[in-house]
């Protein structure tokens, strides 16, 4: 259809035609309206006049009292304390400028804050009250209490305040709760949250809001014709939150925070047998109670711009390259296609090359291993067997056997904020870098390196399958039944304990890279692995990490389980900027490990070091 | 300068109808929320006027002009509001800084002016092409506001851009085909509503299922209404207003609060003063002097008849409970400044007109 020309007298016809039959609609509607109206308060209105003057009761909420939160061993981790918090509503005061003003020779309020107050009080509804301090001392209790005459307007309220029993240890998986956002508000139903309620921001307080929570109640006020109160009773009591109970050991999580001593980074224990996550912290930690009712903006930018980042949750959000930990799923992937026996070996001359190239990629011993079979490989980890295994298996079953693992996978942990990752494959090569995958980057997948992305999580679920010869329990942190799931593919049962063997050697045979965490009391299987840290400039790629600033050091990686025989522990342990696994990495892991052995097993202390 | 600015006078037919409007509104304010909340509001509507005033000055052809920049940047507001909203530390911050409320109120007006200006030079009623345009310019902005998530203020700012398809003139039959697409669409609707909203809507429908919350608030509201009688109980003798047994009497429910206090004769003279003002409004719309004045007049005026429907739609229980203020006579601020801001174009298509002629 070509341009049509515009015919002014035409278009006001029709726009008058419409406006009309706007007029017309407008004018019905209302008459509806107001028939409506009509109806009720002629007609209906000996009705509704009796109903008003037999008005007498007044129903208001009950809040619930949120869940508390204990350990698997009945310790309490989260609980609510009564707290006082002083109000005003605007509309009964008599001079508020003035009365806010002479408060605050009864309650301390910083200049900054009562500004902001100030400000708050020009958007709150004048007969909604507003929380002017919250957590008032037991002093400020009482001399408002001998003043309350001379503030009509100013009324102190008791509230369940949460308070964190161990808010360093647990700061990121049990969270925080802060007030009620709006964007939070709208998104619930309002007959269940009030505006001005706590809701889960972070961590388990957020992921099981809804449980935590509750319903609330409802309370009868009946009063009299000129508003005075005569009695009160409790119509429905509220729903209060349901507990949880975690699968967390609360001393071992207090021993894995404090095995990284200074050092950043992340360590999560399971139980391969049923997957329950005994212990997971992310260091540093912070102080969660001081967001409860408010924290302040200099406290906040501290921690904001802490360059330790304490409120990044590693043990789900932070990504890493798994490093040489990879290797015993790359020997398993092997062993599963039998492109390698346990009894294949291979010369390792210190470096790899593909076919026709001419890059060289190198063991991490000059001169290389010598003749190595896949035991050995695993505990020298030496690179070249696993470059050319991966080389041989080639990318796609590489990603197709490493998927099911959940590396680069949403684990579906019940903690809120998991991050994904990523898993090297063509296909995401192609989505992300639009590029085609080079086979290059294959052989450096052996080693786990290159294009991975992978959460400590991810490596715990895989690390419990693998502890657990292919039992897949999924990881959760809150005591419930979950079904197990299954791998895809069967793995053999020889091909498992062969891979067990390896990863036993890394630390108890005399060629073993960890030989250092060896406990003389049961045994420990592992495996050490560096992530490689970017943004290194040019001239720092030859220094040695010992002469780098410790932010651009290589990440430490450790994996392990114990007893090797039948697991009981498996434990995932990052040490940020620790420079190689085996050095940083794995003392955390054993010290985590000798805690709940010693705290399981009548063990003599004398093994620790 | 001063004399290019302040030479046009808003129409004083309708300035007279709002002011009284106004003045009523405050009235029955007072009665509901005290001296403290008249104040507050006498501020808010001087500068609610001040704006009308100051807009009255804009020659029609600017808002002409500026109607895609300002349709982007409330645009880029939803997103903004979007990404940054949650992200800040706590719930405070984005209150304090009013930005949440703002980005989709200011869609109420800025939409109606970007469908008006894509209709502004072809010929109408517009063909397929030009409403295909509209019809993504509309779902973007209700898209965004529906994504909040705000689905009563999203589905009115989509209203407000159909009124402008509405008025362009497109067929009976297409009309027709719309309304019965969108009553076909609430099943399928129904799927996407959050499961508080879709018990409003049950409540609604069974008033009683729900005594604590919007049934209580709605029950009370009717029989605030009904007890009012034909002459109500009078100025502050409302028992239900001042016994606290309506809910949000100063917002949502004033309506309710005038029906009590001031009676069906109340609530008659309130319509009737609407009804002045709708009709003022259509006139100017009819006689503005191009396509883009007239869609956009005609189309800020239905909204505002839509606001005042729905609210004491709402009120009385011929409607669900949305949280739409009453247009001029609620308590709050930004609907208020929205509403005469959209009144301020109105009069200034009038004002200009009349110069040019002359």
């Amino acid at each position: 259809m070509g341009r049509q020309l515009k015919q002014p007298s035409h278009e006001k016809r029709i726009f008058t035609e419409r406006i009309v039959f706007s007029i017309v609609v407008v004018l019905l509607v209302f008459a509806l309206l107001l028939s409506r109206y009509f109806y009720l308060q002629v007609i209906k209105h000996e009705s509704y006049k009796i109903q008003a003057e037999q008005n007498k009761i007044k129903i208001t909420r009950i809040a619930p009292t949120r869940g508390l939160i204990y350990d698997r061993n009945g310790t309490l981790l989260a609980e609510n304390v009564t707290t006082y918090r002083l109000e005003v509503t605007a509309e009964k005061t008599t001079n508020l400028e003035q009365e806010l003003l002479a408060i605050t020779q009864l309650v301390s309020i910083e200049d900054e804050l009562m500004a902001e107050l100030k400000e708050q009080l020009k958007f709150n509804p004048v007969f909604k009250p507003l929380v002017i301090k919250p957590k008032l001392t037991e002093q400020e209790v009482a001399r408002f209490a001998v003043n309350q005459h001379r503030f009509p307007g100013f009324a102190i309220q008791p509230y369940l305040n949460r308070r964190y029993l161990f808010p360093v240890e647990f700061s990121h998986l049990i969270g925080y709760v802060g007030k009620i956002n709006q964007a939070e508000y709208a998104a619930q139903d309002p007959s269940i949250y009030a505006k001005d309620e706590y809701f889960g921001k972070t961590g388990l307080e957020k992921y099981y809001e809804q449980q935590l929570h509750g319903e609330p109640g409802q309370l009868v006020t009946e009063i009299n014709a000129q508003g005075k109160q005569l009695t009160q009773r409790i119509q429905q009591p509220p729903n209060n939150g349901t507990h949880l109970y975690l699968t967390i050991d609360v001393a071992l999580q207090k021993a894995a925070y404090q095995a990284f001593g200074d050092e950043t980074g992340a360590a999560i224990a399971v139980n391969p047998q049923n997957g329950e996550i005994l212990a997971m912290v992310s260091k540093p930690g912070y102080d969660t109670n001081q967001f409860i009712s408010g924290i302040s903006q200099k406290n906040y930018d501290e921690l904001a711009n802490s360059p330790d980042k304490p409120l990044f949750d590693r043990s789900i959000k932070g990504g890493y390259e798994p490093g040489s930990t990879i290797k015993p799923y790359m020997a398993l992937a092997g062993l599963y296609h039998q492109l390698i026996t346990p009894e294949y070996t291979m010369y390792s001359n210190g470096y790899y090359q593909l076919p026709k190239q001419k890059r060289r990629y190198h063991d991490w011993k000059q001169g290389g291993h010598g003749q190595v079979n896949l035991v050995n490989s695993l505990a020298e980890s030496v690179n070249v067997f696993f470059y050319d295994l991966a080389y041989k298996l080639g990318i796609d079953r590489i990603h197709d056997f490493l998927a099911p693992f959940q590396f680069g996978q949403l684990t579906g942990i019940d903690v809120a904020g998991e991050k994904k990752g990523i898993l090297p494959s063509r296909q995401w090569k192609q989505a992300n870098r639009n590029m085609i995958w080079f086979p290059g980057e294959t052989v450096i997948t052996g080693i786990g390196q290159g294009y991975f992305v992978i959460t400590p999580i991810q490596m715990a679920q895989a690390l419990s399958v693998l502890a657990s010869q292919g039992k897949f329990n999924p990881l959760h942190t809150v005591k419930q039944d979950l079904s197990p799931k299954e791998l895809p593919f069967k793995i053999a049962d020889q091909d498992w304990a062969t891979v067990h063997d390896g990863m036993t050697a890394v630390i108890n045979a005399p060629n073993g890279t960890a030989r250092s965490i060896k406990s003389k009391a049961y045994l420990i299987a592992g495996k050490s692995g560096t992530s490689q840290v970017y943004g290194k400039r040019e001239e720092d790629i030859y220094k040695k990490n010992e002469e780098l600033p410790k932010h651009l050091r290589n990440h430490a990686l450790f994996i392990a389980f114990a007893p090797a025989e039948q697991p009981e522990i498996a434990v995932v342990v990052v040490a940020e900027h620790g420079v190689s696994g085996t050095r940083a990495a794995a003392p955390i892991a054993k010290s985590i490990i000798q805690s709940y052995m010693q705290a399981n097993h009548s063990l003599l202390a004398e093994d620790n070091e | 300068m001063n004399k290019r600015f302040f030479t046009y006078m808003p129409d004083p037919t309708l300035m007279i109808l709002l002011l009284l409007l106004i003045s009523y509104g405050l009235v029955v304010l007072y009665s509901a929320g005290g001296i403290v909340l008249v104040e507050r509001q006498a501020v808010r509507l001087g500068l609610g006027l001040l704006a009308l005033y100051l807009i009255t000055q804009i020659r029609p052809e600017r808002f002409e002009q500026f109607s895609p920049l300002i349709y982007v940047g409330s645009v880029m507001l939803l997103i903004a509001v979007f990404f940054f909203g949650i992200s800040v530390k706590g719930a405070q911050r984005w209150l304090d800084l009013g930005i949440s409320i703002q980005p989709s109120e200011l869609c109420k007006i800025s939409l109606p002016m970007m469908v008006a200006w894509i209709f502004r030079h072809t010929a109408l009623p517009p063909n397929w092409k030009y409403l295909t345009i509209a019809a993504v310019v509309i779902g973007i902005c209700a898209g965004l506001i529906y994504k909040q998530p705000d689905l009563g203020t999203a589905i009115l700012v989509a209203a407000s851009g159909l009124f402008v398809v509405f008025l362009a003139g497109i067929s009976w039959r297409l009309i027709i085909g719309l309304l019965v697409f969108a009553a076909a669409s609430i099943p399928v609707m129904w799927q996407f509503l959050h499961e508080y909203q879709k018990q409003r809507v049950l409540m609604f429908l069974n008033p009683e299922s729900d005594p604590l919350n919007y049934g209580w608030n709605i029950i009370q509201s009717k029989i605030a209404i009904g007890s009012g009688g034909f002459w109500g109980k009078g100025w502050t003798e409302g028992s239900q207003t001042q016994l606290d047994f309506l809910p949000e009497h100063s917002t949502d429910f004033i309506l309710s609060v005038l029906s009590e206090e001031f009676g069906f004769f109340g609530v008659l003279l309130l319509f009737l003063l609407y009804a002045l003002i709708i009709l003022r409004c259509f006139f100017i719309a009819q006689q503005a002097k191009n396509t883009y004045n007239r869609l956009l007049c005609g189309a800020l005026t239905l909204i505002f008849f839509v606001y005042i429907t729905i609210n004491a739609g709402m009120i009385s229980g011929v409607l669900p409970v949305v949280g739409v203020p009453l247009p001029l006579v609620s308590y709050g601020g930004t609907s208020m400044l929205t509403l005469l801001a959209s009144f301020g174009i109105i009069t200034a298509v009038h004002s200009h007109k009349k110069l040019i002629q002359q």
